[in-house]
């Protein structure tokens, strides 16, 4: 059944749009993670204009880590305190970042950014969580105790003044590093398309220390509050927000984050860290060689907006 | 080759003194639909042009056969086309020509392949055929079009016609009576909104007898022209509208799916 879309100005399969929602959701679900990093190349692939399928991500992942963040928050598992500190880092960064991406629009390189961003970004974080795994799970193979948490272990983000107590999370930290976390994920969520989880996750537990029960809630509270802003940003600035492919996406994406959710509970945390950093490694790895492989076509041809 | 463009350039020349005060043929044209309506169901459409060659008492009887070239131009746009080129090993965008006011959709349709009735003058002069109309660039703050051969120029048309913005077709103009004519103009999915100007122009031994032109428009309806409105005009507001309906779908997600 094909619907089209009045931003985007395509028509599209909404089964297929539906499918890649659920498809994504499932993973994001699993893992914890927005996701977006899937969804935008995937919409790209299917031939939504890059600009637009970045702006209208941004809604999907709200809702996807908007559902998580309840069920978190039900857990008690979110901290409340660190979610704030983050946020007003969050919001600065994506200001920072629609206003970039704003930019790098008019001069024609968003595609190259993304695809860059994308390459450092996944291969970066994908390589390293293979790696912390796969030792991981020699470790646990050779009946060693794991060693991924040493509560005792601070670096030298500890040494930093105006120290805050995160009642929740059981730590005592300065609020420098915090913000800047919370800058650089709105940044790169902004400009990316994406939520900015599978990169805040692994900053929060390996600098900040925060223990795993609340890492993947309180995320989640800060990139619904930054996606959700994100969107209103994209709107109001770019008027690139396709609100009917963000709603099939975020149908399709809640209902296979349920489904992702109970996937993930039967899977020991080692082999959840291997399968995702395999994952994130292998998009990280594909938009590389698209960079460096001749493509078929040289030339592009965009539509400017018009003058207002 | 150049004997051959004088004498069509002559005979040209002729025709047109000739039929200048003796209008001998008109034109009468219309198309199926003058406004096609985009609705969440389209996915492209067909127009059909039909008409007819009137003759009056003025028209020489020795006239031969007729040509049609039928040119449809949608709404003028400013596009940009950029180059890849290798440098530090990746690929990247670094030239580009902007194309300034160009049509969005071009359709060139004839009954028999243009080169056959009309020289290359004549193609030129009357822009007939993809190659001929002028597609204005802007390169380095000035305007002009360029060589037919031009990387970019040959690039945006292809590029265009991927899409099936871009067409030329020489047989898609069938003549169903000597004087009686009619053309599909397909219209794909991605089609841009506005007005689409038809110009049809008459042939006969090699020489424009007349022309004229109708035109049809393309518009977004209901719930589609809402939608592109709303985010154009009330940026903010539809930011907002979306967000909330994403925090809802988080929300009801959350309701129905609770375990507990």
């Amino acid at each position: 059944m094909q619907i089209f879309l009045p931003i985007a100005d395509i028509p599209v399969n909404i089964f297929l749009i539906l499918g890649m929602g659920i498809a994504v959701g499932f993973v994001s679900g699993m893992f914890g993670i927005g996701g977006g990093f899937l969804l935008t190349p995937l919409l790209i692939f299917v031939g939504i204009a890059p600009a637009v399928a970045v702006a209208s991500v941004a809604g999907h992942i709200a809702a996807s880590s908007f559902s998580g963040a309840l069920s978190y928050w039900r857990r008690r598992a979110i901290d409340p305190a660190l979610a704030l500190v983050l946020l007003i880092g969050g919001m600065l960064g994506t200001i920072a970042g629609v206003t970039l991406f704003t930019l790098l629009r008019s001069y024609g390189q968003l595609d190259l950014t993304i695809a860059l961003s994308y390459v450092v970004l996944l291969t970066g974080v994908g390589g390293g969580m293979l790696w912390e795994s796969v030792g991981a799970l020699i470790r646990a193979r050779r009946g060693e105790a794991p060693t991924l948490r040493r509560p005792g272990a601070h670096n030298w983000v500890h040494g930093l003044p105006l120290k805050l107590r995160f009642k929740k999370s059981k730590i005592y930290l300065s609020v420098f590093p915090v913000v800047a976390i919370g800058i650089f994920i709105g940044f790169v969520g902004a400009i990316l398309g994406i939520g900015g989880g599978f990169i805040l996750i692994p900053l929060l537990i390996y600098v900040l220390r925060v223990p795993t029960g609340t890492v993947i809630g309180t995320s989640m509270v800060l990139t619904l509050v930054t996606m959700s802003f994100a969107t209103v940003l994209h709107a109001t600035t770019n008027h690139l927000v396709d609100a009917v492919l963000a709603l099939i996406l975020m149908v399709g994406g809640v209902i296979g984050a349920q489904f992702g959710a109970r996937a993930g509970q039967r899977i020991s945390s080692e082999q959840l860290r291997l399968l995702l950093g395999l994952l994130i490694l292998s998009v990280g790895v594909r938009f590389a060689i698209e960079l460096t492989i001749r493509p078929d076509e040289l030339f592009m041809v965009r539509e400017l907006e018009p003058a207002p | 080759m150049k004997v051959r463009g004088k004498i069509a350039l002559a005979a040209c020349l002729l025709t047109a003194a000739l039929t200048a005060d003796a209008r001998a043929e008109r034109l009468i044209a219309s198309v199926s639909n003058h406004r096609v309506t985009i609705t969440p169901e389209y996915s492209g459409d067909e127009l059909v042009l039909f008409g007819s060659i009137e003759r009056d008492a003025d028209t020489p009887g020795n006239r031969g056969g007729y040509d049609l070239v039928v040119t449809v131009a949608g709404p003028r746009m400013t596009m940009v086309t950029r180059r890849k080129e290798k440098k530090l090993g990746i690929w990247l965008n670094t030239d580009s020509r902007e194309f300034i006011n160009v049509p969005s959709y071009l359709a060139v349709f004839a009954n028999r392949p243009i080169n056959s009735f009309a020289s290359g003058e004549v193609q030129r002069r009357q822009q007939l055929g993809l190659t001929n109309i002028i597609l204005t660039q802007r390169v380095a703050g000035d305007f002009a079009d360029v060589v037919p051969n031009d990387p970019f120029r040959v690039a945006f048309v292809r590029l265009r016609a991927r899409h099936g913005l871009y067409r030329e077709q020489s047989n898609a103009v069938t003549f169903l009576t000597p004087t009686l004519f009619r053309a599909g103009i397909p219209l794909p999915p991605e089609v841009p909104t506005g007005t689409y100007d038809i110009e049809i122009k008459l042939f006969s031994d090699g020489a424009m007898i007349t022309r004229t032109e109708t035109a049809f428009e393309i518009v977004k309806v209901g719930f589609e022209q809402f939608v592109a409105d709303a985010a154009r005009r009330n940026g903010l507001l539809y930011g907002l509208v979306t967000a909330m309906m994403a925090l809802t779908t988080g929300w009801l997600a959350s309701v129905i799916f609770r375990k507990d």
